[in-house]
């Protein structure tokens, strides 16, 4: 029988991998941005998890806000990096450091 | 084993390989299909879960849009991406220590973790039994009625990402011509043409 628990570890998993994604891709901006995309689905796995195992809808409501902040992140962050590469002809990370404030 | 037990196992393991194929593909097209596998997968543990609206939502939204952003953005960008990956074996030995440093962490808190006792008595909003309403227009009766302004509030947040995207990426080029309506609109036959009288043999 799965129980919550499992669900939580595959959150877990999906949540640490998109950690070791941004700390290994330190120079590729839309990998980064796909590890956040990872981590933000851990995060709806366990608000849906715990929405189904608590019967409380509530959890599921929230996901799908966190569904829409997820998407406006993506277009935003995809923006600023055309932008970027635009500007500076790459999109290697250590390259913004140029507009320091 | 169940139908319902190999089904999650097949998605958790999917969804699991699918994220570490993310992070450590050479080709970043890759990488954006291995995340597109990874939000399918992730759809079926929510079909599984009961939560076939969110799933839906998941594929419509992820699959159809942010993942085919990316995958535009991936592949119009003229980046040598070899040349970014060059050093991605130096930073394996941190990211690794910080990945299994959070892990143990969340280990740590599963292990002692559990459910308060009055958790079913605090619920905000108790799903209605399968056989009065079906996953979505319980959703839908939950959304537009007691997260009627927190549901407008993600509008406005789509709207503002839209017209930011927009004012971020919008540019104008000079040395293009563009068409101009106003001038054609005000154009005048009088001005713009005139009769000249040729004599023949003289030309103008």
């Amino acid at each position: 029988m799965i129980g919550l628990e499992h669900y939580l570890t595959v959150a877990a998993a999906l949540f640490v991998i998109g950690i070791f994604g941004i700390f290994v891709n330190r120079k590729n901006v839309i990998i980064i941005l796909m590890s956040i995309e990872l981590m933000l689905l851990a995060v709806n796995i366990n608000f849906v998890a715990f929405s189904s195992y608590l019967g409380d809808l509530a959890g599921q409501v929230f996901t799908l806000f966190v569904l829409t902040v997820a998407a406006a992140e993506a277009a935003i962050g995809l923006a600023i990096l055309v932008c970027f590469f635009r500007t500076r002809g790459s999109i290697a990370v250590e390259d913004v450091n140029v507009m320091k404030g | 084993m169940g139908f319902a037990d190999f089904a999650f196992y097949l998605f958790a393991i999917t969804v699991v390989t699918a994220g570490l194929f993310v992070v450590v593909s050479r080709n970043p097209v890759h990488s954006v299909l291995w995340l597109i596998l990874a939000f399918l997968s992730s759809a079926g543990l929510f079909v599984l879960l009961g939560a076939e609206f969110v799933a839906m939502l998941m594929i419509i939204v992820y699959v159809g849009a942010v993942a085919v952003l990316f995958l535009f953005v991936v592949m119009m960008l003229d980046v040598n991406f070899a040349e970014l990956r060059g050093e991605l074996a130096k930073f394996v030995p941190l990211a690794g220590l910080i990945g299994v440093i959070l892990l143990m962490e969340l280990a740590l808190v599963f292990g002692t973790w559990t459910g308060a006792e009055n958790a079913t008595a605090l619920r905000d909003a108790v799903a209605p039994a399968l056989e009065e309403t079906h996953n979505t227009a319980a959703l839908g009766q939950l959304i537009y009625t007691k997260y009627i302004y927190l549901f407008q509030a993600a509008g406005l947040i789509l709207l503002v990402a839209m017209i930011g995207a927009i004012v971020l990426t919008l540019r104008h080029r000079p040395d293009i011509k563009r068409q101009n309506v106003l001038s054609q609109i005000y154009r005048d036959p009088a001005e713009q043409m005139e009769l000249k009288d040729v004599k023949p043999g003289q030309g103008l």
